[in-house]
């Protein structure tokens, strides 16, 4: 009898057969060799002549060469913002709203060119990008659209007022769809703008920039620089500024912090996560699985709200982990541009020798390795799906964010057990419970400091539904209408 | 011999107030305070072990402050409005002793109780207010409401009398935090009298807390001590808000102002400072069978 269960467990999935390659063709998307700066409705070449390569980071060829961003390129940005924030500001909201409805529509009409280069620029599987990324970056600037013209609705007893210029910072791994959540309710408020993508990933931002042209915004409201950190770092100092938006680390939202101490600028962070997901006996254990691999190996484990710790309740363990490594196993690591490919490519060299180094430092803590059976090519930085068991509360790979596709297993006997270990970490951005009772999902989810919580779903996104963290997490809500909040005065 | 039959008035050992008692500095110091008739008393000095052994009881109680139904938070405000409109008098005399004029000394006073009536009026409904419901596009109900930061640490304007202090516990502990009061230097009887108040209104042991002392001495550690979760600066932007901003990094610290030049304004009341130390939770659940 037991023997047949455990028969039963042991699906092969993918043995004998595999899947033909399905790359998505890439002949009528058009990357140029070189990218200038957009500034006050133009491309404009960066004052000092420097230019980064973009790297495809599935094969490690250059796509494109992306200017660098100076700080006077920076004064230059944030100069165009100021002028063109009078006039954005006096625009009926109606048609400052008309303005967010074009963009969105034309990043619908354009979607699959979208799609097809945020794979190439960074990595990510051509699936997700294609069903996630683009399609929510256009819905984020539908969403509002509808709200400019509606902002008095938003405050009860007060008149929201825009805050000026926006400097806007945003991570390599949704850049589209990040660079939607930071311009959309900015522009929706009445404030303009100076975004700046991360250097790993720059091309669908100025493509973006592309769009807005075409759009004819406003010369000015929007304006998109390149560069590094350092071009980062002017923008969040120069004192034209009113308001700073960041995605990205703990670590680098401090420092923003710490630097905008005494300038009376806005501030919204949006920074690292380690969330638990818990499982507990009751739950639907198939469906468990699938939200845990989807939890942590979602766009390569490169999201801040990943879930990367699981809790898992100790009756269950070892059933889940059997079927949890066989599900690993079926998991496609490989060419983001092939519709098959469930994990594609490390988003940078960096972030690779980054996994790789806690992959060293969990072993080294004692923790129990496993990784999935797949192949992976030979050329691109790529990690196979890793799960690591055995490891402490204190465990570096259990308090840190790795950013990457590797996942730490704890076990729990009682609720209170799991929400302790879940809140004990300096993050609270997000948690995912899975139970078949609807009481104990209220009871768990209530007692999570964090600020997104799935309930037997994970990694699930949407314009209305606000996102930001607790604690070391951050400040403010990005989405919904709490989103509005980071982008007016009251 | 005829007996003197003067009586001695029994002075007030002026305490500070910490989880729900009334204690001296553990450092035993103390500073000299001088009131607006000329009178010399002693204060206690706050040290930042002071600071460690609130934050300590604050967390303790915060859950359980938060956990108490909206009802009954809502009827700890009312009630120590109720106290307050009896004690009117000794207000009266502390806000004079701290120089406040007889007559704004009232005003004042009548004011701060309405301010307690104002957010005991909240606590049962800015989660009404600042919730909603979000209409995505899967097939889940998603919901977004605030929940408390957590432990607050508040910093007094550098002006006397009752109603500003009013104005900064109130919107905090009416949103289920836990706070620390760090009366200022100049004018810390009112602010000391005041724990008397919140002693006699059901208020939980360790929601409010209240030091005195030099602020020099212990606001660098508002800042910096790792389980407070957010500052509310009552004063203008100087030097002493850069350096809360700047050392509230180490710990992605909430840091917000609550500063008007007349707390009697309308304006000074809002709900806006009670979400000023919300946090928003969004919860997914799936809609199915």
């Amino acid at each position: 009898m037991a023997k047949q269960k455990a028969a039963a467990i042991n699906l092969a999935f993918n043995h004998g057969w595999t899947y033909a390659p399905a790359p998505e063709s890439t002949d009528h998307i058009e990357i140029k060799s070189q990218y200038d700066l957009f500034i006050n409705g133009k491309f404009v070449a960066p004052t000092q002549g420097q230019y980064m390569d973009s790297i495809n980071p599935a094969n490690e060829k250059k796509l494109s060469s992306v200017a660098i961003a100076q700080t006077a390129d920076v004064d230059k940005a944030v100069k165009a913002a100021q002028q063109a924030s009078t006039g954005w500001q006096k625009l009926k909201p109606s048609e400052r709203g008309k303005y967010l409805f074009r963009i969105a529509r034309m990043l619908q009409e354009r979607g699959r060119e979208l799609a097809i280069i945020e794979s190439l620029d960074g990595g990510k599987p051509i699936r997700e990008s294609r069903d996630v990324d683009i399609p929510l970056a256009a819905a984020h600037f539908f969403y509002y659209a509808g709200w400019a013209d509606k902002l008095a609705y938003a405050f009860p007893g007060r008149d929201a007022q825009p805050l000026g210029v926006a400097g806007q910072i945003i991570p390599w791994n949704f850049p589209l769809l990040m660079a939607a959540w930071k311009i959309a309710p900015a522009l929706a408020c009445g404030n303009t703008v100076v975004l700046k993508p991360a250097e790993t990933t720059s091309l669908t931002a100025l493509k973006l920039a592309e769009i807005i042209q075409a759009c004819e915004l406003p010369p000015g409201v929007v304006n998109i620089i390149t560069g590094a950190g350092s071009t980062g770092q002017a923008l969040v100092n120069h004192a034209g500024i009113n308001k700073v938006a960041f995605t990205g680390s703990t670590q680098v939202g401090k420092a923003i912090q710490k630097a905008l101490a005494g300038t009376g600028k806005k501030y919204t962070l949006e920074l690292g996560g380690k969330a638990a997901n818990i499982v507990f006996e009751d739950a639907a254990i198939d469906q468990a699985v699938e939200g845990i691999i989807n939890g942590i190996f979602f766009n390569q484990g490169h999201v801040c709200c990943a879930g990367s710790r699981l809790l898992v309740q100790e009756g269950i363990k070892d059933v889940l982990l059997k079927k949890l490594k066989l599900r690993m196993d079926t998991l496609i690591v490989g060419d983001p541009l092939d519709k098959n490919t469930d994990i594609g490519a490390i988003n940078s060299k960096e972030q690779f020798g980054k996994i790789k180094n806690y992959l060293r430092i969990g072993i080294n803590e004692g923790g129990n390795m496993h990784q999935s059976n797949c192949t992976i090519p030979n050329k691109g930085y790529f990690i196979k799906p890793t799960i690591f068991t055995d490891v402490a509360q204190s465990s570096r790979i259990v308090q840190e964010e790795i950013f990457g596709p590797v996942l730490s297993i704890q076990t729990f006997r009682t609720p209170e057990e799991a929400i302790e270990k879940a809140n004990n970490t300096p993050y609270g951005l997000s948690g995912g419970v899975w139970t078949d009772k609807g009481a104990k999902v209220f009871k768990v989810t209530g007692k999570l400091k964090a600020g997104v919580i799935w309930a037997n779903t994970y990694n699930k996104f949407d314009p209305t539904s606000p996102f930001g963290g607790y604690k070391e997490s951050g400040m403010g809500r990005e989405g919904g209408l709490h989103g509005l909040h980071a982008y007016v005065k009251l | 011999m005829s007996v003197d039959t003067k009586r001695i008035a029994i002075n007030k050992t002026y305490k500070m107030y910490v989880d729900g008692k009334f204690i001296r500095s553990e450092s035993g110091r103390y500073f000299k305070c001088k009131t607006a008739n000329g009178n010399t008393v002693n204060m206690c000095r706050a040290s930042r072990k002071d600071v460690r052994d609130a934050v300590i009881a604050m967390r303790k109680a915060q859950p359980a402050w938060a956990k108490r139904t909206a009802y009954n938070k809502a009827q700890i405000l009312y009630r120590i409005a109720e106290v307050l409109e009896g004690r009117t008098e000794q207000f009266m005399q502390a806000s004079t002793d701290e120089g406040v004029k007889p007559a704004q000394a009232r005003i004042e006073i009548e004011t701060a109780i309405d301010r307690l009536v104002y957010y005991a009026g909240w606590c049962d409904k800015y989660i009404q207010l600042f919730s909603s419901v979000n209409p995505v596009e899967s097939s889940h109900f998603n919901f977004t409401y605030p929940e408390p930061t957590g432990i607050v640490a508040l910093i007094a304007p550098p002006v006397a009398g009752l109603l500003a202090l009013v104005s900064l516990i109130a919107p905090a502990i009416a949103g289920g935090n836990t706070v620390l009061l760090m009366a200022h230097s100049k004018f810390p009887i009112t602010a000391v009298t005041f724990t008397e108040v919140l002693h006699a209104s059901d208020v939980p042991a360790g929601v409010v807390n209240i030091l005195t002392g030099t602020m020099d001495e212990v606001i660098k550690q508002f800042a910096t001590h790792m389980d407070i979760n957010a500052v509310v600066y009552a004063g203008p932007s100087d030097d002493t808000l850069t350096l809360l901003e700047s050392n509230a990094a180490l710990s992605v610290k909430r840091i917000s102002t609550n500063y008007f030049g007349n707390y009697a304004d309308a304006n000074a009341q809002n709900p806006y400072l009670i979400l000023d130390l919300q946090e928003f939770k969004t919860t997914w659940h799936p809609i199915g069978l």
